[in-house]
């Protein structure tokens, strides 16, 4: 499948960002007002890569992503609601506030989780792709991961495991430029940290512009219809920049002025914009989409905060598949 | 099938058991494929099931177990292999932070039914890298089942009840019974999860074994059978879940207690059953609860070193004597 460009399907993949965006604001607000608590790793910024590769999987394709994962969640189906409310602790979480903000999963949708051991959920998603072979569907797996990801053992060893069984898997890696607080050019020993070492098993790989969703919906497209057609798994290095810092406590003083300055210039929703005049979609239409976008988050905002907390019952469910967590008699 | 099976042989009978009964059942690791493993657990099962369902990897421990996890999470029942139980620490981030806790965190959105077997233990002379007993390590991790057979009956029958579950299980294989011998058991074979079998029954001293260490009590209650002392055996099978039940009955009938574990002393799993006849058994006990357990040493490898650090039935039988004359 590749993603022809249709004027409809771009102002809905614009208005999916300005919801992700709008989310992500309000559990920034949220998190200042003490609504949240622990820490949230915000993906504003690098909504594009998570929309552009939902737009073009399938529904029932499977999608594993990091801490940074609630644009992931996000554009596979959780709701804003559903997610303010786990960081809220509230009972309605997607999780049942039993994750919080670095686990957002929505297996209904096959997005099989948010990992925040770095770099783990590359061999769970080349699994659920060996499954999809072992099944007989057409399934592909993505694993979602950050350039820091990129200098662990198991990002070297799902991408070994993934070409030698040719898996129907694509690796995207979304490069923002800096692993934690570190730029990843500093401790790493090539250029483009993921998809450099692609060819070490014998993948192929892209560097793409993760600021442009159609970009990455082309480029995710092609690498899904040579996974599902038996060509094996792709490594895809979508550029991208993130807007707030790490986490709640990185102010990010240690990104030049300059640097963020160039990147908001390149901010995907401005992208998107841009492309949607290009293509002829008057100011209206995009001012309609992006207050639809703001009425979605204004009532995720209410629902989540009118919600119960979560019921402390529940810390003693879900261990096993009982239900229970029962241990010994 | 022979009348007799070796505990080596019984883990390719229970696994070829469970892939026959069930296709998704599918078995990744090192050498296992035409080589049949490097202990012969998977002998013939790559003949019969084929390259798809019986995968040879690399030497990848995190891309073994985290795609079985991938692969349990969206509708297989994967049997991972690490060669030996001290391998376990290369994937360890699997067994601790990922399959145990993504059922609980997504708030039981997600199952995660596989298998993790692995040749764990000494008395082979393997050293320090290659014999360690590591259930306890698996014991300390909330969310994950914990089995290990001491005999070829109990390899079918927990295999089977392992494969079938749909909680994640560590299945510890002891590489010093591979080559004992016991009955084998007929089609269907099924020991549930979490029940302790009474592998000899006794009144005067209760001793709570696992794998390696049913037989070593097994061989020490005969030495004081002939002094006219009856040794109960409680064979545990399973850490996770636990039978205090069993143990606790025992206890009631025999007043004394001693466990017997190749973990080590410290941190090992007779402590937390220790703990709980401490607490829930106070009243039954007539002496103090011992243990005999490794000592907290790295493995040597020369055997007279080895016989010093991990229990032996003359240990058993010493502290079984002492027990008895408090």
């Amino acid at each position: 499948m590749t993603v022809a460009i249709d004027t409809g399907r771009l102002l809905g993949m614009y208005e999916q960002m300005a919801v992700i965006r709008g989310t992500e604001k309000a559990a920034h607000d949220l998190f200042l007002a003490g609504l949240v608590k622990g820490t949230t790793h915000l993906a504003a910024g690098h909504e594009a890569v998570a929309v552009g590769t939902s737009a073009a999987l399938e529904p029932d394709d499977y999608v594993f992503a990091t801490y940074r994962g609630h644009h992931h969640a996000m554009a596979r189906g959780a709701t804003p609601a559903e997610c303010l409310a786990e960081l809220m602790s509230k009972a309605t979480g997607v999780c049942k506030a039993k994750g919080g903000s670095m686990h957002l999963t929505k297996a209904s949708a096959g997005m099989l989780g948010s990992y925040a051991i770095v770099g783990a959920h590359l061999p769970m998603a080349a699994g659920a792709a060996w499954s999809a072979r072992l099944r007989g569907t057409n399934q592909v797996a993505v694993a979602f991961f950050g350039d820091g990801a990129t200098n662990i053992g198991a990002f070297h060893e799902a991408l070994n495991m993934a070409a030698v069984w040719a898996l129907p898997v694509l690796f995207i890696c979304e490069n923002n430029l800096y692993m934690e607080y570190t730029p990843i050019g500093s401790v790493t020993a090539v250029e483009h940290p993921a998809a450099d070492r692609a060819a070490s098993y014998s993948m192929p790989a892209e560097v793409i512009d993760g600021n442009d969703v159609l970009v990455v919906a082309e480029a995710v497209g092609r690498a899904a219809d040579r996974a599902r057609s038996g060509g094996g798994p792709t490594v895809l290095e979508a550029q991208t920049y993130r807007h707030f810092g790490h986490s709640r406590t990185d102010p990010a003083t240690y990104r030049p002025a300059s640097e963020l300055e160039e990147w908001l210039g390149r901010d995907p929703l401005s992208v998107a914009r841009r492309r949607l005049s290009e293509l002829g979609v008057s100011e209206d239409e995009v001012a309609a989409a992006t207050a639809r976008a703001e009425q979605v988050v204004a009532d995720a905002v209410a629902e989540a905060k009118s919600a119960d907390a979560a019921d402390p019952a529940e810390a003693f469910t879900d261990v096993w598949a009982d239900g229970g967590y029962q241990w010994r008699t | 099938m022979a009348d007799v099976i070796t505990y080596r042989d019984a883990v390719a009978e229970g696994l070829a058991r469970e892939m026959r009964r069930d296709w998704s059942v599918v078995c990744l690791g090192e050498d296992i494929g035409a080589a049949g493993g490097v202990f012969k657990t998977t002998v013939g099962l790559f003949s019969e099931f084929g390259p798809d369902r019986v995968r040879d990897t690399p030497i990848s421990e995190q891309a073994i177990v985290g795609m079985a996890m991938g692969a349990a999470m969206t509708g297989m029942r994967p049997v991972a292999e690490i060669m030996f139980s001290d391998f376990l620490a290369c994937c360890w981030d699997y067994l601790a932070n990922e399959i145990p806790k993504m059922r609980y965190m997504t708030g039981g959105q997600v199952t995660i039914p596989l298998v993790v077997r692995t040749a764990n233990g000494g008395g082979l002379g393997f050293g320090a890298q290659h014999s360690q007993a590591v259930e306890n390590w698996a014991l300390a991790v909330p969310g994950l089942k914990v089995v290990a057979p001491s005999n070829p009956a109990d390899v079918i029958g927990l295999l089977a009840a392992a494969v079938r579950c749909d909680d994640p299980v560590v299945f510890f294989e002891h590489k010093g019974l591979f080559a004992s011998k016991g009955e084998a058991p007929p089609e269907g074979h099924f020991v549930p999860l979490g029940q302790a079998a009474i592998a000899r029954p006794g009144s005067d001293v209760t001793v709570v074994a696992l794998a390696s260490t049913v037989p070593l009590a097994l061989a020490a209650a005969d030495e004081l059978a002939a002094t006219g002392v009856d040794v109960e055996v409680v064979d545990l099978r399973c850490l996770i879940p636990l039978d205090m039940a069993t143990v606790l009955a025992s206890v009631s009938k025999t007043s004394r207690l001693l466990i017997v574990e190749e973990n080590p002393y410290q941190g090992g799993w007779g402590g937390t059953v220790a703990s709980i006849v401490a607490d829930e058994g106070f009243e039954l006990l007539d002496a103090p609860i011992r243990r005999v357990a490794a000592a907290c040493v790295p493995l040597p490898f020369a055997d007279a070193l080895e016989d010093q650090v991990i229990p032996t039935t003359d240990k058993v039988t010493a502290a079984l004597q002492k027990l008895l004359a408090y």
